[in-house]
């Protein structure tokens, strides 16, 4: 009818049409009535007056036609046919029972787009039934006290103290066994030193001191000559000699305890001590040197 | 500059005219203030700043001065002193938690030598670990997953495929896992662990924050061995402490392997449960050396239930109620 043609001259080509979408390539149809969503002169439904669509509410599909008959009365213009059958062979014969003697386009393009809605209905079931992405909300001023309070608390765990600390605990009550074999009279010696240590008054460890200088060099002379078994068979030695030499002997003891507490605190590093007058650290490098050979083996 | 603006505001209210006086005398000596004036009452924002600051300055010296004198004390007294007092940490003002466990309590020996991890700890059964993640997993997670593996002796990864937990769980029954780990993530990091103990045992879900994987570690060693580490768990003091400690203590097997010379650490600090991997060296008796090889994070518990994994009918032993456990910064639950 030459007045539809009037309509897509002006709407499809020259003039403004409101549903219309341009991109590059194509020109959509954004009416919702449209069959498909391409601009085209046989499915733009304003400038066609015989026309049907499938509209999908809800999971339910509705055929919608529109006739000549009805093009003066918008309100009544579309009619809404429901598709009562769940089946899809059904709901087609359906459509095309009404859609009978209608132009083949439409037919075609009606069953095209009820297939498509099915398959998508059906996709969104399934995904229903699948396991679904939970998206939780995060609050930022949690997440930030929570960043802070743990910061905080890592500062004040001081995890490598703590964890050195439990491993040398372990060490000490010999859940090791005997895999590492440091002298356990240097050990107890160094010990009871700390234990001694902390008894004694500032006072006195001065007049220790005061007694040793006189007597150093004699002492670690001594020392030096001994082979390179482990302090204790020395320390036996000088132990088992004559009373005479008692108070000798406890000097030398008091300052070989000093050079191990003092050594053990783990303030002297390793060679360092070396560097120190006293050749009593000469010994205690031996039993480093071993010490690290054999670990060096099992590794 | 005060007078200037004392002239300023001349004409206005009495009010405030003896606020601006006294403000004004402030600077002469032998001034007082009316009882009830407070820095907060002057309007002009430069002059209640100086106020202000004016106030601070005169706390801090009575502050300073405080601590002159106590330290004049303290060497006067020499070896008489008292002993320096003990600052407050946050560790010390915790709030007592009634379900601390006590080393010697009889009923806590009891029930955790009949409960789920009992099998493990008399030496029935070896630790098994499935470590798998949630859909599509990306990025630092897979590495993640991988570096886990190689931590926790006999763990395998699979590649989660969509299926639902609920059905793993099963399988992983059949093959005799002992523990399942999903790790969830949130833009390719981790950020969420479950830990489920599999024959029936607690599901723990965490929050995982803060994660270095092997490469970005400073100072690391080289890739952990096959050998067994050793564990160990600080402060897990409550009740809950203890069962989620025994959860990861049941990670890994029974007899860790001391050649090897590795540590895991679990290491709870006001609920954050930081995880560590290092290798050690005994110097001598009196010093150890560690390096750290291996990923590091923290966890933080948000809920523990009693059966496998069932969000919807799980019995949920403890959640993490943010509203009123975080309310009191002193109170924790681990």
């Amino acid at each position: 009818i030459c007045f539809l043609q009037v309509i897509w001259d002006i709407i499809g080509n020259k003039q403004f049409c409101s549903f219309k979408v341009k991109t590059k390539s194509q020109n959509f149809c954004r009416n919702e009535y449209s069959i498909t969503g391409v601009c085209n002169r046989s499915s733009c439904p304003l400038a066609n007056s015989q026309y049907a669509t499938i509209r999908e509410e809800k999971g339910q599909c509705f055929l919608y036609m529109k006739e000549i008959e009805r093009a003066a009365f918008p309100a009544r213009m579309w009619e809404k046919v429901r598709k009562l059958s769940k089946n899809y062979e059904k709901a087609l014969e359906q459509i095309d029972e009404n859609l009978i003697y209608w132009p083949r386009f439409l037919r075609h393009k009606c069953k095209q787009r009820f297939t498509k809605i099915t398959q998508y209905l059906i996709r969104m079931r399934k995904l229903v039934l699948k396991r679904q992405r939970k998206l939780v909300p995060l609050s930022r001023k949690v997440e930030s006290r929570e960043k802070r309070k743990e910061e905080k608390a890592l500062i004040a765990a001081q995890l490598d103290n703590a964890i050195e600390k439990e491993l040398l605990e372990r060490l000490k009550q010999g859940t090791y066994g005997d895999i590492y074999n440091f002298p356990v009279y240097a050990f107890d010696k160094a010990l009871e030193q700390q234990d001694a240590e902390s008894e004694s008054d500032a006072e006195e460890e001065e007049e220790e001191d005061d007694e040793d200088v006189g007597q150093r060099e004699f002492v670690a002379e001594d020392e030096v000559e001994e082979s390179d078994l482990s302090d204790f068979e020395d320390m036996n030695k000088l132990k088992t000699s004559s009373d005479e030499e008692e108070q000798d002997e406890s000097s030398e003891e008091e300052e070989e305890e000093e050079v191990q507490a003092s050594r053990s605190k783990g303030k002297s590093p390793a060679n360092g001590s070396l560097v120190r007058k006293k050749r009593a650290y000469v010994e205690i490098e031996y039993e480093q040197e071993t010490e690290s050979a054999s670990r060096r083996r099992t590794t | 500059f005060f007078n200037k603006k004392k002239n300023k505001k001349a004409p206005m209210k009495d009010l405030k005219m003896e606020e601006e006086s006294s403000g004004v005398e402030k600077l002469e000596p032998g001034t007082t203030f009316p009882p009830t004036f407070s820095v907060s009452e002057i309007k002009n924002k430069q002059r209640r700043h100086q106020m202000f600051m004016k106030l601070k300055q005169e706390k801090r010296k009575q502050k300073m001065q405080l601590k002159k004198k106590r330290r004049k004390e303290r060497e006067a007294l020499g070896d008489k002193a008292p002993p320096k007092e003990v600052p407050k940490t946050i560790e010390n003002q915790r709030v007592f938690d009634e379900t601390t466990v006590d080393p010697e309590d009889e009923e806590i020996a009891f029930d955790e030598g009949t409960d789920e991890f009992s099998a493990y700890f008399n030496g029935l059964t070896n630790p098994k670990v499935l470590i798998t993640t949630s859909d599509r997993p990306r990025g630092r997670v897979v590495k993640f997953c991988e570096q886990l593996a190689t931590v926790i002796p006999n763990a395998h990864v699979y590649y989660r495929r969509g299926l639902a937990l609920k059905r793993i769980i099963p399988q992983c029954i059949a093959r005799d896992f002992t523990y399942l780990i999903v790790i969830n993530q949130d833009r390719q990091t981790p950020n969420g662990l479950v830990l489920c103990h599999l024959p029936d045992g607690p599901t723990a879900h965490f929050k995982v924050s803060s994660v270095r994987l092997q490469k970005e570690l400073k100072r690391r060693g080289k890739a952990p061995t096959e050998h067994s580490p050793e564990v160990i768990l600080n402060n897990f003091s409550t009740r809950l402490g203890h069962t989620i400690g025994r959860l990861f203590a049941a990670l890994f097997p029974q007899n860790p392997q001391f050649v090897g010379r590795q540590v895991a650490t679990f290491h709870n600090q006001r609920d954050f449960i930081f995880f560590r991997f290092h290798r050690y060296i005994f110097k001598n008796e009196k010093k150890v050396g560690i390096q750290e090889l291996g990923p590091r994070f923290t966890l933080k518990l948000r809920s523990l239930q009693k059966g496998t994994f069932d969000s919807k009918y799980g019995e949920f032993e403890w959640v993490l109620k943010r509203h009123e456990m975080d309310a009191c910064r002193r109170k924790f639950q681990l």
